[in-house]
């Protein structure tokens, strides 16, 4: 099975070298792109059927298309990766900047030639201590071979690359908050339109993508649309990097064809559940993602399949709830983070979200009624999708929403028995 | 004052953007890596430096939680309260945390040794309960881990 997201990965867990890179074919995708017109490297990444890894999983091709080109296109425009990895269970970006920092940096060196972007930024979360080490080496590295900088490899071509520390907070993530904290701001997020496409950093294009987007883009480039279609299951073409946390066997990250059926993950790779521990549900891809339960076990992991079966892809890496732990608990503990996560901007978002924690804390207390939970669903259709400023409030009640159909029980018996029938 | 190091450090990165005022996260990440904390001291010596007024800089101060307001101990211990750490233990982890530092969560000790503070997911997941402790990451906590981890921290 071809990994070429990992397939380099040192068993060490040290980063591979610019040598190392170089030996394995490194840097051949950016050789490939520059004797191509911009165009077309974009319409190669339209073809594969790339989608963004992020969590939303919209076409990057199609992304990118919307960035004006040519002469009279406004400059400098701007690529950023997005390499805030906050999402409550989500460890797989970490990985690729720290184990093959070479790969991202040639993925947005490719992606930015093909928008004819001037300047790139890395928006690194600031506890990423390791991968900023890494990266910058790599930056320099890559800079005094001529695959970044001024006329890189003599194409005339020209990109420069800064790597940005960020201070926290889980709103960075969202592209628009991103564009703000970039500049130096409070990061509230934008109203769209105008879309960074068209008017982002500083008011000129700007295109914002997942670390694990990224590095595919120049493996397409070299190797071509279909090869990516082939090493999927399904129509979402690549591969994936998923992940598993929890109370597992051997919890992980796997780079695995895009549609592998969440069963092959949990058991095979995963190794199945703990002795004496029974599997109850899962967030298929990170904390903003709905429960699925049993019955969803067979869900191809790709776009299409986890959203039929009422959740969402997400960033792949899925955590996984078992039987001797408190669902009722673990939602508290999501909706802990999102409330204390909000950005403020918008009322339903900080006032629902307080409200909602605050009643699942009281339902673990042992001080649950009834009426509580006639007030968590109207929190999830009050925060739901066109309610609040951004996304973040829709994500923050899915696990919520999904945990009050599929665990209704246990909702129920922390009220009739006034405790947390988990805690002794 | 700022120091020239600090001086320095800001002018060089200042190069990265188009205008002053994207600096101001990491101006006051830097001086932070040399002091600890970003005190009222140190936000008017950046606000003459950036441009920027004492009041904006602690408006983008406040919003991030990694930008310290106040002064920590001589490390800092951030451990993981998200999901996947909560699911594999982490308030136990706490608990004793706070018990063998006689500190509670978001304290300091009074020999002024660690600073504890809760943060979100650290990307650790598979091998949780995590914590950072000065920007290393030590993983699949449990109680004797815990103790063997502080002592590497005079
Ligand atoms: C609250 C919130 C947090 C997000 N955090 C991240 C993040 O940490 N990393 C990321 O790549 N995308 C994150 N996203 C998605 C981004 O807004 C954006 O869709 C993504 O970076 C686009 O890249 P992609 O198409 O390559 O996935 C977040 C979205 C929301 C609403
Ligand atoms: S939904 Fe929440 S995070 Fe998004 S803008 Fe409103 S308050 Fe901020
Ligand atoms: S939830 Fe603790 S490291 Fe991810």
């Amino acid at each position: 099975m071809e990994k070429p997201l990992t397939g380099n990965f040192r068993a060490d867990k040290e980063a591979v070298s610019l040598a190392e890179y170089e030996r394995a074919g490194g840097y051949q995708g950016l050789r490939a792109a520059l004797l191509m017109a911009p165009a077309d490297v974009t319409e190669l990444v339209k073809r594969s059927n790339l989608r963004g890894r992020g969590g939303a999983g919209f076409p990057t091709g199609m992304k990118w298309s919307f960035v004006p080109m040519g002469e009279d296109a406004p400059h400098p425009k701007y690529l950023v990766a997005n390499a805030d990895e906050m999402e409550p269970g989500t460890f797989k970006d970490r990985a690729l900047m720290e184990r093959d920092p070479h790969q991202l940096i040639e993925g947005m060196i490719v992606s930015a030639y093909a928008i004819d972007a001037d300047i790139g930024y890395i928006f690194l979360r600031g506890e990423y201590e390791r991968s900023y080490e890494r990266l910058a080496r790599a930056i320099a590295e890559a800079e005094a071979r001529n695959y970044l900088g001024h006329n890189i490899l003599g194409s005339g071509y020209s990109l420069i690359l800064h790597l940005h520390m960020s201070a926290g907070r889980y709103i960075c993530g969202e592209e628009t908050a991103l564009l703000n904290a970039l500049e130096g701001k409070r990061a509230h997020p934008r109203t769209k339109p105008p879309f960074p496409q068209v008017s982002g950093l500083w008011g000129k294009p700007t295109i914002v993508q997942n670390v694990e987007t990224l590095c595919n883009v120049h493996h397409i480039v070299n190797k071509g649309p279909e090869w990516f279609h082939g090493l999927s299951k399904t129509e979402d073409g690549g591969t994936k990097i998923y992940g598993v946390s929890g109370k597992v066997k051997r919890p992980g990250l796997w780079e695995l064809p895009m549609g592998t059926p969440m069963r092959e993950i949990l058991e095979d790779h995963a190794g199945g559940m703990r002795e004496g521990l029974r599997f109850r549900g899962v967030l298929p891809g990170g904390a903003s993602t709905d429960f699925l339960v049993e019955e969803h076990l067979d869900t191809p992991m790709d776009y299409g399949n986890v959203q039929k079966a009422g959740s969402r892809l997400g960033t792949g890496t899925m955590v996984v709830l078992d039987d001797q732990t408190c669902p009722v608990g673990m939602v508290w503990n999501l909706e802990h983070f999102f409330a204390q996560e909000s950005c403020g901007w918008c009322t339903p978002c900080w006032s629902g979200l307080a409200w909602t924690e605050k009643i699942l804390f009281a339902m673990e207390q042992g001080k649950g009624s009834i009426h509580d939970l006639e007030t968590l669903s109207f929190q999830t259709k009050f925060l739901a999708p066109g309610n609040t400023f951004c996304a973040f409030a829709p994500g923050a009640v899915e696990p919520l929403q999904s945990a009050l159909k599929y665990f209704a029980d246990d909702f129920r018996r922390h009220i009739d028995e006034q405790r947390c029938p988990w805690r002794q | 004052m700022l120091s020239g190091e600090e001086r320095r450090e800001i002018e060089m990165k200042l190069t990265d953007y188009p205008n002053k005022q994207a600096m101001s996260i990491e101006s006051m990440l830097i001086v932070q890596r040399h002091r600890g904390w970003v005190s009222d001291e140190s936000l008017r010596d950046l606000s003459e430096l950036l441009g920027l007024s004492v009041a904006d800089l602690d408006g983008v101060a406040t919003f991030y939680n990694l930008i310290r307001r106040k002064p920590v101990g001589r490390h800092v211990a951030l451990l993981c309260d998200s999901v996947s750490c909560w699911i594999m233990g982490c308030e136990r982890v706490r608990d004793q945390l706070c018990s063998s530092l006689g500190t509670p969560l978001g304290g300091t000790t009074a020999d002024g040794r660690f600073t504890l503070l809760p943060i979100v997911c650290l990307g650790a997941c598979d091998r949780a309960p995590a914590m950072m402790i000065d920007g290393k990451l030590h993983e699949d906590l449990d109680e004797q881990r815990i103790e063997e981890v502080l002592a590497q921290y005079e």
